[in-house]
C-alpha cells in the first residue's frame, strides 16, 4: 500500500495525542493531581497532536471540504465512528480543561477525566479498526494489527506526559509514568515482532488461479498488462520499495523502541537535565513510530496486485 | 446508508465467458465512452495526450499466460470490472454513505455528490473495481450503465450496458442472476460459471464461464499427429520425384 504522508502524520500523532490524554485521564482519576499545572500544559499538548493529526487525515481526502459528511455512517464504517469519537473526545478535553481552570469540584473532574480515558481509548481502537477489518489486505486483517496500534499510541503517550511532568517539575508523575512507558516500549517491540512474523509467514491471500476462477493448480503469468500507463490501483496498492529494505528499516524500528525508554528514565531519576532527555525520549519515539507506520503501509499487500504481478502458484 | 439492504430476489449482473473473450479490449473503450457521458459521469483522464496519462476506468482487460493444471499452456483474456458483491465491504465502510447497494436490484453504487474522496472502499474492494476520478477526486466505478437499463427513452434491446453491447465475440451477458430460470443464470449453470475468489467471502453477483478444454496438439483436431520428415518412400515416388531426392541426397 502506498504510504501517504498524510494518513501517517495521522496516525501518528493522533496515536500519540489519544495515548497522552488515556494517561492524564488516569492520572486525575488516581487522585495525584488536584493542581493543573501538569493538567492543563497536557490538555494543550494532547490538543494539538490530536488536532494537526485530523488536519492531516483531512488533506488525505480528495474533497476535504465534504470532510463533514463522513460522520453520518458510524452504523457501519469504523472510519465514520473514528471521526465522531475523536472530535467528542476533543470536546471532552475542552470542558475538562474549562473544569480544571474554574477549579471545578473533584467529582465534576473524575466524572470527565474517566469520560477523556474512555474516548481516547476508543477513538485508538477505531483507528485500529479501520485497517483490521480490511480482508484484501492480509497484513493489516489480522489480531496484531489492533495490539500493535494500541501499544504504540500508548508508549508514546507516556513518552510526552513524561516530558511534560519533566518540564513541569512533577518528580512523582515523572517516576510512575518513567517506569510505565519503560514496561509498554519492552511490550510493543515484542508485540511488532510478533506480527512481523506473522505476516511474513502468511502471504499473499489469494492465489491467482483463484482470482482468475481457473481450476486449482493453473499456473499463470501476466502477458499483456492492461493499461500502459500506471493507474490509480498501481499507484495507490503497488507500492514495492519496502521489500527492498525492509528488514533493516525493521531493525531501525526496534531498535529505536529499545532506546526511547532510557532518556525518559534518566528524566525521571537524574536530578538535571531532565527536559533534555525527555525531550530525546519523545523524538525516539516518534521516530520509531513514523518509520514503524511506514512499513505498516508500504510491506502491506493488497491482493487486487495478484491480478498484477501473478505468479505461478 | 452504508448498511448493506438484505438480500434480494432480484441480482443484476454480468456473465463473461472467458473462452471466447479474445483480449480486444472493446468493452473497456465503450465503458469509458459512455460512462464519459452518462448519469455518473464525466469519467475524467488527466494530461491525456501528455507524458504521464492517469485516468478512470470502470473496466479493466488483463491477459495472461495459463498452463493448466493437465499442462496445457494457454492464452487467457479476463476483463475486471464491479462484481457487485453481495457482500460489498466497499459499501459498509464508506464513512459518508456516497457508496451504497441499490436495494431492489443489487447495483452498487457511489453517490458522486457526497463522496469525500477518502479511498476507504478502494482498499475494500478485493477485486480493484474502483478508481479514484482524477480531476473530480471521487470515487468511480462500473454502475453496470444504470442509466441505460433504466432509461424508459431507449429501445428494449438498448438497455444493456455498454460493454455487453460492443463486444464483438458476445463474450459479455447481463441479466438477472438471482433468478434461476433467466437466461445468464442458465448459461452459469450449463458452463460452470465461477465466482472469483470466493473464499474472500465477498459473494460476488458476476460469474465467470471457464475457457472450455482447447484441442491442444495436431491430432486432436484430426490432422497426423506427427508429420514425420523421414517418410519419404522412394519406392512409390514418381520417377520425376525419385530423381530429384536422389540430386538433392547427393
Ligand atoms: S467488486 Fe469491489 S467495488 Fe464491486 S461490489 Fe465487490 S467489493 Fe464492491
Ligand atoms: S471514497 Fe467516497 S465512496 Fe469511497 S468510502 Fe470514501 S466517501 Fe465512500
Amino acid at each position: 500500500m502506498h504510504p501517504a504522508a498524510s494518513v501517517i502524520l495521522f496516525t501518528t500523532l493522533s496515536g500519540a495525542g489519544y495515548g497522552l490524554l488515556f494517561w492524564l485521564g488516569l492520572w486525575l482519576l488516581a487522585g495525584r493531581e488536584t493542581l493543573p499545572d501538569l493538567a492543563l500544559p497536557a490538555l494543550a499538548v494532547g490538543f494539538v497532536l490530536v488536532s494537526v493529526g485530523l488536519l492531516a487525515s483531512v488533506a488525505h481526502l480528495g474533497r476535504p471540504l465534504r470532510a463533514w459528511r463522513a460522520f453520518s455512517q458510524w452504523r457501519s464504517s469504523w472510519l465514520s465512528r473514528e471521526g465522531m469519537i475523536a472530535v467528542i473526545s476533543l470536546a471532552i478535553l475542552v470542558a475538562l480543561a474549562f473544569a480544571l481552570v474554574a477549579g471545578a469540584a473533584r467529582g465534576r473532574v473524575d466524572v470527565l477525566a474517566l469520560a477523556l480515558c474512555v474516548a481516547a481509548a476508543l477513538t485508538i481502537y477505531c483507528t485500529a479498526r479501520i485497517y483490521s477489518s480490511l480482508r484484501p489486505i492480509p497484513a493489516w486483517h489480522n489480531a496484531w494489527v489492533l495490539p500493535g496500534y494500541a501499544v504504540l499510541a500508548a508508549a508514546t503517550g507516556a513518552a510526552w506526559l513524561s516530558l511534560l511532568a519533566a518540564l513541569v517539575a512533577q518528580a512523582e508523575a515523572l517516576r510512575m509514568v518513567a517506569l510505565a512507558s519503560l514496561a509498554l516500549f519492552v511490550l510493543s517491540v515484542v508485540v511488532k515482532v510478533a506480527y512481523w512474523r506473522h505476516v511474513d509467514r502468511h502471504g499473499a491471500g489469494v492465489d491467482a488461479a483463484s482470482a482468475l476462477a481457473l481450476p486449482a493448480g493453473s499456473r499463470v503469468m501476466p502477458f499483456e498488462a492492461p493499461h500502459t500507463e500506471a493507474n490509480f490501483l498501481l499507484k495507490e496498492m503497488g507500492f514495492a520499495l519496502a521489500r527492498k529494505h525492509g528488514r533493516r528499516l525493521r531493525r531501525i524500528v526496534v531498535m529505536l523502541l529499545c532506546l526511547a525508554p532510557l532518556p525518559v528514565l534518566a528524566a525521571a531519576f537524574l536530578q538535571a537535565g531532565g527536559v533534555l532527555a525527555g525531550a530525546i525520549g519523545v523524538l525516539l519515539a516518534m521516530l520509531a513510530v513514523l518509520v514503524e507506520r511506514w512499513l505498516f503501509f508500504a510491506q502491506a499487500r493488497h491482493v487486487v496486485m495478484t491480478y498484477y504481478d501473478a505468479r505461478p502458484s | 446508508m452504508t448498511a448493506l439492504p438484505p438480500p434480494g430476489n432480484k441480482r443484476l449482473g454480468l456473465v463473461i465467458d472467458l473462452d471466447t473473450c479474445v483480449g480486444c479490449h472493446a468493452c473497456a473503450v465503450a465503458c469509458k465512452q459512455w460512462n464519459d457521458a452518462g448519469a455518473y459521469g464525466p469519467l475524467n483522464d488527466q494530461d491525456g495526450y501528455g507524458a504521464e496519462p492517469d485516468g478512470a476506468w470502470l473496466n479493466r482487460v488483463h491477459s495472461y499466460d495459463v498452463v493448466t493444471p493437465e499442462g496445457d499452456a494457454t492464452t487467457l483474456h479476463f476483463p475486471r470490472s464491479c462484481l457487485h458483491c453481495e457482500n460489498a465491504a466497499c459499501v459498509t465502510v464508506c464513512p459518508t454513505g456516497a457508496s451504497f447497494k441499490r436495494a431492489e436490484d443489487g447495483i452498487v453504487l457511489v453517490n458522486p455528490d457526497t463522496c469525500i474522496g477518502c479511498k476507504l472502499c478502494a482498499w475494500a474492494c478485493p477485486y480493484g473495481a474502483r478508481e479514484i476520478d482524477p480531476v473530480e477526486k471521487t470515487m468511480k466505478k462500473c454502475t453496470l450503465c444504470v442509466d441505460r437499463i433504466d432509461n424508459p427513452a431507449l429501445p428494449a434491446h438498448d438497455r444493456q450496458p455498454a460493454c455487453v453491447q460492443a463486444c464483438p465475440t458476445r463474450a459479455r451477458h447481463f441479466g438477472d442472476l438471482g433468478d434461476p430460470q433467466s437466461a445468464v443464470s442458465k448459461l452459469v449453470a450449463e458452463r460452470g460459471g465461477q465466482a472469483l475468489a470466493p473464499e474472500l467471502g465477498y459473494k460476488p453477483t458476476n460469474r465467470y464461464l471457464p475457457p472450455r478444454k482447447r484441442r491442444q496438439r495436431a491430432g486432436d483436431t484430426g490432422a497426423p499427429a506427427r508429420l514425420d520428415d523421414h517418410g519419404f518412400d522412394a519406392q512409390k515416388a514418381s520417377p520425376l520425384l525419385r530423381w530429384a531426392d536422389r540430386l538433392l541426397s547427393r
